[in-house]
């Protein structure tokens, strides 16, 4: 049990994907203007990175943490991790994409424009292979990736909030626009620094 | 050798696979879209403003296409983009007049007397909450900026204190209209090139005490112009957009205090004030 609080915990806050693992900072710049729209992504990672975890710790678990015996010969395919969690990735999406679509036009909307977008990202693939580094079970993966989504979550949503108020805000000539953005970004990060050491 | 072999079937196989479940899963799960609701969403321009009271372009033409909405709705379409789309559509293109956005307020800084100093939050919404904002017209232009920000084409600009369309930029979208919390942009037709640059209906002498260029409702306009070409609304005269009048009515009319003004002139002289 302690084991999954670890994961559930070290996920969400002490090594947060966007501010102590610094994975996954395109989205977090380039949606974060908005609540809603930082709202949209935060679903569309949530999804995206439970699915990929599951599906890659799949394939890490029964094909490449071991050997395997084709034909009466023992083949180490290990080297071909990343390659295949990317081919694996971007198609799962597009599936996945395809299907609510037909499926769940309602969810489609909501995450709609987000879906593609994070096929490709960092933290996406982070997490795979941070699945397999760590060894982690297929349950274990999946629960990782789902805490990990919402642990970039919450990073979004907290700085998109920030950062409607810095609309708002004062902010001297040469700080204005993407600018005080990193530095929020870079104070937001020190302050999960805090949580390190905790698990 | 054998390794490099191994990789090299291990992705083939892969592609194929994935290529496949998905090429299967397009086809299954295919959703029947109209082919010209494509055409339309090329043809529109492209900018999501949000003109049109829709979510974007491609939401706009899947109205047009399901026949709720009229080409002409779209404020950044061309005549010509209207026409084409109506043709393409096989309907009428509909009220096609564009609109320009227009601040009327003359009110800049040199112009407006301000009531108070103003610390807070540099946005007109937030200023007009605290007790009516800085100037000392409760009509007038707040001049932070509100309008601006919203506009998608950049087409005001803050001179002096004082919100100014470009009327060549602005498409007549009516972003601005909604976030100016004093009701001050109002959409008017492209072909009305004179406005009166003053909103407060209030009685003369109250506006002269803070503002310079105020309408002071002389009904000297009133009386130069075609009979309905202006309109008093309590002690403010205000042009008639069903009914424009023309650019020469500024010489006739002789505005005691120079707040009727064709809209380029208006421009000229608050970005000469600057200069």
């Amino acid at each position: 049990m302690q084991e999954y609080l670890e994961i559930t915990i070290g996920a969400v806050l002490v090594y947060n994907f966007v501010l102590a693992r610094f994975l996954g900072i395109c989205p977090f710049l380039g949606v974060s203007k908005k609540l809603d729209t930082a709202l949209g992504m935060s679903g569309a990672v949530v999804f995206v990175m439970t699915m990929a975890s599951l599906i890659t710790s799949i394939i890490y678990n029964y094909f490449l943490k071991a050997p395997i015996e084709i034909g009466g010969k023992t083949y180490n395919i290990g080297f071909l991790q990343i390659i295949l969690f990317i081919v694996v990735i971007a198609s799962l999406v597009q599936l996945v994409e395809i299907l609510l679509q037909k499926l769940s036009p309602p969810l489609y909307k909501a995450l709609g424009i987000y879906l593609p977008l994070i096929t490709t990202n960092c933290a996406v693939m982070g997490v795979a292979t941070l699945n397999a580094t760590q060894n982690y079970s297929i349950l274990k993966a999946t629960i990782f990736g789902f805490f990990s989504g919402l642990g970039f979550s919450l990073a979004l949503v907290m700085f998109s909030s920030l950062r409607e108020r810095l609309e708002l805000a004062d902010v001297p000539k040469p700080f204005q626009g993407m600018a005080i953005a990193l530095i929020t970004a870079g104070i937001l990060a020190m302050a999960f620094i805090g949580f390190s050491g905790m698990c | 050798m054998e390794t490099m072999w191994i990789a090299v079937a291990v992705l083939a196989g892969m592609g194929i696979i994935l290529g496949a479940t998905i090429g299967i899963a397009a086809k299954i799960f295919k959703v029947e879209t109209d082919p010209r609701i494509e055409l339309v969403t090329e043809l529109l321009p492209g900018v999501n403003c949000g003109g049109c009271g829709k979510a974007g372009c491609a939401d706009f033409a899947k109205a047009l296409v399901a026949g709720e909405e009229q080409p002409g709705k779209c404020p950044v379409c061309s005549q010509e983009a209207v026409s084409s789309i109506a043709r393409a559509l096989g309907i009428e293109a509909g009220e096609t007049e564009k609109k320009v956005a227009v601040v009327l307020c003359s009110g800049d800084n040199n112009k407006s007397k301000v009531k108070v100093l103003y610390n807070g939050v540099s946005d007109c919404v937030s200023a007009s909450l605290i007790a009516g904002g800085p100037k000392g017209c409760a009509y007038g232009c707040l001049g932070m900026a509100s309008c601006a920000r919203a506009c998608p084409f950049q087409a005001i600009e803050i001179i002096n204190g004082l919100a100014v369309v470009h009327p060549h930029l602005c498409v007549g979208c009516g972003k601005c209209v909604e976030t100016c919390p004093r009701d001050l942009v109002k959409l008017t037709p492209i072909s009305a090139k004179v406005h009166v640059y003053c909103n407060s209906p209030e009685k003369a002498p109250i506006k002269k005490k803070v503002c310079t260029e105020p309408c002071i409702g002389c009904r000297k306009c009133l009386k130069a112009g075609e009979e309905g070409q202006f309109i008093m609304r309590g002690f403010l005269a205000e042009v008639n957009y069903d009914n424009a009048p023309d650019t020469d009515i500024t010489e006739k009319a002789a505005c005691p205090t120079g707040c009727l003004k064709i809209a380029k002139n208006h421009l000229a002289i608050e970005q000469a004030e600057v200069a």
